[in-house]
């Protein structure tokens, strides 16, 4: 029986030949990851086990990013042990403010990691890396802190899902809006412990940052991980950023998958996830009297260079709505130097715009953007829970960067088309 | 043998329901237990007592990778968390962690809210007292049943060095 990408790396990690759906297995993982929600409990676990070193101090990497920088006193204790671990194991890997940024934009862009890695991170987003062929997925913090201690991690081998996307996107659709429809239609448990295999011709000429908007948020459909196969786009990346090579992986034509999905997506419309699940999605044309009190742009999911040029592109020589606050996040330190190069931050502090020093701010309510009562945001993040923003009376709506630039301009919902 | 009354929520309750992100700026499990569940009914916790169950449908603890969900639940008194099925990484950080939690979707379909129930986590036998009828949730595999056995990963982690 042929095998998958993901299947190939837990076998590899596992040092077996092979792997089956529901076995248990122990692998060794590549690389691990906490930030300072996560990371803090997992170095008490850790000190509990009484090791006297981590298992490798180059492969743990620890970012502060949420609560970053610290906006309280609790938040800066946290942040503080962080930093204390990292200088009492000699951890290579710590991201102070000044080099940090959102774990999931910064560890691609300084080329941490390759295809064919297995990484775990406790943070649920950590699926993101799949874009490079890599399998890596989000644990918690005892995970976290056993990982840190032995490298090692205990997997049940998912069962795989394959996803088809034929077609051409249309003007303003991103890989956003493909990701938003695929959880549309098969909900936020669609892929409840499975992996996601996103393949077709659309993909293939998708940008890896697009690709890494998609891997994102495999975890709203439930997924374990959400893997692309590497090819030529992922290997300009590599070089770019100076990763190295990695192992190349490929599927086998005879590799079994739970389902298949194909979608023909030439037709699709932005997609906009209203409240209060990612899966709750309608085409954009579908919300147009839908008023916004904010528009938040950037994230892990969105807060990549490529993301801000589209989002100049339509706020260039506008203004923001004056019943609307526009917040602009850039995903690391390299996307806000580079943003300045190319002159995008005059055309967002023109328009009105807030440009933020990277963090996770207000994608999940901690701060630089929070939402009062019966207030309402667009936001090209990824949840839009209950009081994921802010007060459990306020609502987010997930969109692409087009439409929360073009909405942030409207002061409602709106595609780019109709401004 | 453990007995405790039901506490009902639905489908997909997700982790930030279950503790919201603006208290994370602590992992200490007592003030965690203070805001568990506080999004999805802000009076619950003054409401439970010590050794209550949460039944909830699809998809419980879906959403980010906090294990602060399970450990709120579990300094609140959770005695177990009975649901249809669970996300991914709150199954395991309940197991890594040693918050009992079972999947049994005719229990969670059946118990109403308020209903008496006895659970055998052994044998994952649930009983509801109140309607006299009685459940068997999936068991654990081995693997897992000697990390629940030993209090947790660490523990166990501890226990083989
Ligand atoms: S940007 Fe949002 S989703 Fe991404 S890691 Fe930060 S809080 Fe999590």
């Amino acid at each position: 029986m042929g095998q998958t990408i993901s299947e190939k790396i837990l076998a590899k990690h596992a040092g077996r030949k092979e792997v089956e759906p529901g076995q248990l297995i122990e692998c060794k993982v590549d690389l691990v990851l906490g930030n300072d929600i996560t990371a803090p409990p997992a170095i008490k676990e850790f000190e509990r086990i009484g090791v006297k070193r981590v298992f490798d101090r180059k492969k743990i990497y620890l970012v502060p990013d949420h609560f970053s920088p610290a906006k309280d006193i609790k938040s800066a204790q946290q942040i503080k042990m962080m930093r204390d671990f990292a200088k009492k194991y000699k951890i290579v890997n710590f991201f102070e403010i000044g080099c940090m940024g959102i774990e999931h934009v910064l560890l691609p862009e300084i080329g941490a990691i390759r295809p064919g890695e297995l990484i775990i991170g406790a943070d649920s987003h950590t699926c993101t890396y799949g874009a490079l062929g890599t399998l890596s997925t989000g644990v918690g913090s005892t995970d976290m802190a056993a990982a840190m201690a032995t490298g090692r991690v205990w997997f049940k081998v998912p069962e795989q899902l394959k996803f088809v996307y034929t077609g051409k996107l249309a003007k303003w659709v991103e890989a956003k809006d493909l990701i938003l429809y695929t959880i549309g239609k098969i909900g936020v448990d669609g892929a409840r412990y499975m992996s996601m295999e996103f393949t077709g011709p659309v993909i293939r000429k998708l940008s890896i940052s697009g690709r890494l908007t998609m891997a994102n948020m495999a975890i709203e459909a439930g997924a374990k991980n959400g893997i692309f196969a590497a090819d030529e786009k992922t290997n300009a990346y590599l070089r770019k950023v100076h990763a190295g090579k990695g192992i190349i992986y490929r599927s086998d034509s005879d590799a079994a998958y739970k389902r298949v999905y194909e979608w023909d997506v030439s037709k699709i419309e932005p997609q906009v996830a209203l409240p209060h699940l990612p899966s709750n999605t309608k085409p954009v044309s579908k919300c147009k009297k839908i008023k916004i009190n904010q528009s938040v742009i950037g994230s892990c999911t969105n807060g990549r260079i490529e993301d801000m040029r589209v989002a100049a592109k339509v706020l260039k020589g506008k203004r923001v709505h004056r019943d609307l606050r526009l917040i602009i996040l850039p995903g690391t330190q390299e996307i806000k130097l580079q943003m300045m190069k190319e002159g995008l931050m005059e055309t967002f502090i023109k328009a009105g715009a807030v440009v933020s020093t990277p963090t996770c701010g207000p994608c999940l309510g901690g701060h630089m953007g929070i939402l009062a009562e019966g207030e309402r945001s667009i936001a090209t993040t990824n949840r839009n829970f209950v009081g994921r923003m802010g007060h459990p009376e306020s609502e987010v709506y997930l969109s692409n960067v087009a439409v929360a630039a073009a909405s942030a301009i409207a002061g409602r919902i709106v595609s780019p088309r109709d401004l | 043998m453990i007995k405790g009354q039901a506490w009902k929520f639905g489908n997909n309750i997700d982790t930030d329901l279950i503790i919201p992100a603006r208290y994370l700026n602590t992992s200490h499990p007592k003030e965690l237990a203070m805001h568990a569940m506080e999004d999805a009914d802000p009076k619950w916790i003054s409401k439970m007592q010590k050794g209550d169950f949460i039944v909830a449908g699809e998809n419980f603890g879906c959403g980010s990778s906090r294990e602060h969900a399970p450990i709120a639940l579990k300094a609140a008194g959770v005695r177990a968390v009975i649901a249809k099925s669970f996300a991914r990484i709150f199954y395991r950080n309940a197991i890594n962690i040693g918050l009992p939690i079972l999947e049994c979707p005719e229990a969670a379909q059946e118990i109403k809210a308020g209903d008496t129930l006895e659970v055998n986590l052994a044998d994952g036998e649930i009983k509801n007292i109140t309607s006299k009828m009685i459940y068997h949730a999936q068991p654990f595999p081995p693997f897992m049943q000697k990390i629940i056995k030993a209090g947790g990963l660490i523990n166990q982690l501890k226990s083989t060095k």
